[in-house]
C-alpha cells in the first residue's frame, strides 16, 4: 500500500515518503537517533528548536515524569542556527529525507532574518514555526495565543522564506485554537502542525518545592493524546491547509486515529523516549496497521470519522 | 539497516541482596540476557525499562553496567520510587527494553595507579572496571556505604583489587571516611595515580573539592536525571567548566573532575 502524502500548502507543497514525522526537541537532530534507526525510513524529521543566536536554556530541572507523561521547561537550549547549518544539516540524509527545522524567536524581525537564513539552505524542506514563545517586543505574551500576532509571525515567515514549505505549530494553551489556525492560514501557511505541549506543574510534596526549577512547563506523552486529537479534529474542520498531529502518538494505531480525525501527517514526540526506534517502527508498521483496520488508502481514512 | 541499539531481552533472574533495616526488597541484581553488543566500558550506562511500564511510566531508568558475561548481562538496583518498585517485582522471562551501551566510561590506564571512590550504589560501575582491569595490583578501592556490605554487589572485587570499606552508622563516620578519602587521593596524587569517583552528588563534589586541592587527576561519574538517555531531551545537561551546556548521557557521565561543574 502506498502511504506517501504531500502537504499541499498555498505555496509550497512537502511531499514525505510516509506521514511519520519527528517531533521538534524530542528527536535532537536526528543524527542522535542513527543507532536505532534507518532515518531514511521516516516521513521526516523535524530538528530541535533553533534561535539566530545560542541559548543556554533553563536550569535544571528542567524535565520531570508524571503519570504517561512528562513535563519539560528546556527553554529552547540550542547551537544556533549557524552551527546548524554548518555542522548538523550536512550530516543528515537530506535527500532521502525530509528535513524541516523548527524556528523559534523573541521578535517578528528575528523571525524573519531566521527563516531568510534558512530559505537559502537546499537541505531545508521546509519550517515549522514555533509560535508558543513569548513576543519580547511586544511585552511577553505568548504569538501563538493571539490571532494578530500569529498571523504577522506566519506572513514575516512565508514572505522571508519563498522556497520553503511553512508550517506553523500551535498550541493547545488557547481559548480557540481555531481562530489561530484560520489567521495563520490567512496570513499565508502552508500547513499548521498541533499540537505543541500543555501548559502543567508538579510538585515535591515532601520538599515543598515545585519539580521544575522554571515552575511550570509543558506537557506532553500519552496524557495529552486526547487534548491532540481534538485539537486536530477541530482545526481540520476549520481549514483547508493540511493538518499534522502531534501529541501522545507512540503506536500505528495511534497515528492511524489522528488520521481519521482529520490528520494528513503525524509526529512522534515524547514517544522517541519511550523507546528510541518509537518513529521508525510506527513508520514501519504503518502499512500492517492499515490492513488490520481495514483502512484502503490514507485519503480514504482521513476524517471518515462517523458522526451519525 | 545496522543493527538496532535497541533490543528486548528477558529476564533471567532478579537476586535480592541483603537486608537493608532488617528487610530484605530494596537491592537487587538484574539478570538479563546477553544483548548483542560488541563490546562495552566500565562507567557506560544502559537505559532499561521493563514492559510492565507499560505507558503509565513513560521513561526508561538509567543503569550502571555491572558486567556481562558470555550469556548474561548484570545490573544492580536500589529501590527508591516508582519504577524501580515495579523493577522489584520482574520474574524470570518477562521482557525488558534495553538500549546501550551508553556514553563514556572510566578511563583505564593498566600501569596506572588507581583508586575507585565509591558511596553507595555508586559501587555498581567498579564491579565491572575491577573484572576487567589487565593489572588488577594497580587498583584500590575505597567504599562508603550506609546499609549493611552484604547490600552491595562487593564481593567479588575484593577478590581481585585492594579493598578498603566503612559503613556510615554515625555522621562521624562520614567524616572519618571522607578524611580516608582525602588521605588515600593524597597518595594517589603522590603516585601521579588516577582516582576515580562514583556516588551521590555531594560525595563527587567533595572528590571533586578534593582533587583542586591535592592537585589530584580524578574523573567523577554523574548522575543526574535522564529520560532519553541519548542525546534528546536535554534534560541531563551538565555545565563544563567554561560554562557550556552537555549532555550528562552523551558526553558523560563520566567527566575529568577539572572540566565539570558538580
Ligand atoms: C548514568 C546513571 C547510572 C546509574 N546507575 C545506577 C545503578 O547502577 N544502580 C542504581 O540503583 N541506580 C543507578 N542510577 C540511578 C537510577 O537511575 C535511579 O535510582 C532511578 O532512575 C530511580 O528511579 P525510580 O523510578 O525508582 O525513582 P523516581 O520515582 O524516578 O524517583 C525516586 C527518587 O530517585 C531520584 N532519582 C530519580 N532519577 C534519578 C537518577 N537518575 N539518579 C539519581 N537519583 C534519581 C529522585 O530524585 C527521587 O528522589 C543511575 C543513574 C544514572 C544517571
Ligand atoms: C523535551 C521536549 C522538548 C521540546 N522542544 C520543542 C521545541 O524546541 N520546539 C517545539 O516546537 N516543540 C518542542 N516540544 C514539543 C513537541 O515537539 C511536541 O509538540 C509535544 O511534545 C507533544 O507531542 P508528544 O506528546 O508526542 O511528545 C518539545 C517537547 C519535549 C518533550
Ligand atoms: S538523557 Fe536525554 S539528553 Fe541526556
Amino acid at each position: 500500500m502506498d502511504i506517501s502524502v504531500t502537504l499541499r500548502g498555498q505555496t509550497r507543497d512537502l511531499v514525505l515518503k510516509n506521514p511519520v514525522l519527528t517531533a521538534s526537541g524530542t528527536f535532537g537532530n536526528g543524527l542522535e537517533f542513527t543507532p536505532y534507526g534507518d532515518l531514511a525510513s521516516l516521513g521526516g524529521i523535524v530538528v530541535k528548536g533553533l534561535s539566530l543566536e545560542p541559548r543556554p536554556g533553563n536550569p535544571c530541572p528542567r524535565i520531570v515524569e508524571t503519570v504517561a507523561g512528562m513535563l519539560n521547561a528546556v527553554g529552547l537550549q540550542n547551537d544556533g542556527v549557524e552551527v546548524f547549518c554548518r555542522e548538523k544539516l550536512p550530516a543528515l540524509p537530506w535527500r532521502e529525507v525530509a528535513v524541516i527545522v523548527n524556528i523559534y524567536a523573541a521578535s517578528v524581525d528575528e523571525f524573519a532574518r531566521l527563516a531568510a537564513r534558512l530559505d537559502g539552505e537546499e537541505g531545508v524542506a521546509a519550517l515549522e514555526v514555533n509560535v508558543s514563545c513569548p513576543n519580547v517586543a511586544h511585552g511577553g505574551a505568548l504569538f501563538g495565543q493571539d490571532p494578530l500576532q500569529a498571523a504577522a509571525v506566519t506572513r514575516a515567515v512565508r514572505e522571508a522564506a519563498p522556497r520553503k514549505h511553512v508550517m506553523v505549530k500551535l498550541s493547545p494553551n488557547v481559548t480557540d485554537i481555531t481562530s489561530i489556525a484560520r489567521a495563520v492560514e490567512d496570513a499565508g501557511a502552508d500547513s499548521v502542525s498541533c499540537i505543541n505541549t500543555v501548559l502543567g506543574m508538579a510538585v515535591d510534596l515532601p520538599a515543598r518545592r515545585p519539580a521544575l526549577a522554571n515552575v511550570v512547563g509543558g506537557l506532553s506523552g500519552p496524557a495529552i493524546k486526547p487534548v491532540a486529537l481534538r485539537c486536530v479534529w477541530q482545526v481540520a474542520r476549520a481549514v483547508k491547509i493540511p493538518v499534522i498531529g502531534v501529541g501522545g502518538i507512540v503506536c500505528a494505531r495511534d497515528a492511524l486515529e489522528f488520521i481519521l480525525a482529520g490528520a494528513r501527517a503525524v509526529q512522534v514526540g515524547t514517544g522517541s523516549f519511550i523507546r528510541p526506534d518509537c518513529a521508525f517502527s510506527l513508520a514501519a508498521e504503518l502499512p500492517a496497521a492499515c490492513e488490520q483496520f481495514g483502512v484502503t488508502s490514507l485519503d480514504e481514512l482521513r476524517g471518515s470519522l462517523r458522526l451519525d | 539497516m545496522q543493527q538496532s541499539a535497541y533490543c528486548r531481552l528477558n529476564v533471567r533472574e532478579l537476586t535480592p541482596y541483603g537486608e537493608a533495616n532488617g528487610a530484605q526488597g530494596r537491592f537487587f541484581a538484574l539478570r538479563l540476557e546477553r544483548p548483542a553488543w560488541t563490546g562495552w566500558n566500565p562507567g557506560q550506562f544502559l537505559m532499561l525499562r521493563p514492559a510492565s511500564f507499560g505507558l503509565e511510566i513513560p521513561w526508561a531508568r538509567p543503569f550502571g553496567i555491572c558486567d556481562m558475561t558470555e550469556n548474561c548481562l548484570t545490573c544492580f538496583f536500589q529501590v527508591l520510587g516508582r519504577g524501580t518498585q515495579r523493577m522489584a517485582r520482574l520474574k524470570p522471562g518477562d521482557e525488558v527494553s534495553v538500549w546501550g551501551p551508553l556514553g563514556k566510561g572510566f578511563a583505564l590506564e593498566p600501569d596506572t595507579p588507581t583508586l575507585l571512590l565509591a558511596g553507595g550504589m555508586g559501587i555498581v560501575p567498579f564491579v565491572g572496571y575491577v573484572k576487567n582491569h589487565p593489572k588488577p595490583e594497580n587498583v584500590t578501592v575505597l567504599f562508603g556505604h550506609r546499609e549493611p556490605l552484604n547490600c552491595y554487589p562487593a564481593d567479588s572485587i575484593g577478590e581481585r583489587a585492594q579493598w578498603e570499606s566503612a559503613q556510615e552508622r554515625a555522621p562521624e563516620d562520614r567524616d572519618r571516611f571522607l578524611s580516608r578519602v582525602r588521605e588515600r587521593m593524597g597518595e594517589c596524587a603522590g603516585k601521579n595515580g588516577l582516582a576515580l569517583a562514583c556516588g551521590p552528588l555531594p560525595f563527587l563534589q567533595t572528590v571533586r573539592r578534593f582533587s583542586q586541592e591535592i592537585g589530584a587527576r580524578a574523573q567523577l561519574s554523574l548522575e543526574n536525571r535522564m529520560a532519553c538517555g541519548v542525546g534528546a531531551c536535554l534534560g541531563c545537561v551538565a555545565q563544563r567548566a567554561g560554562g557550556a551546556s552537555v549532555c550528562a548521557c552523551r558526553e558523560g557521565p563520566v567527566f575529568w573532575a577539572d572540566q565539570i561543574v558538580v
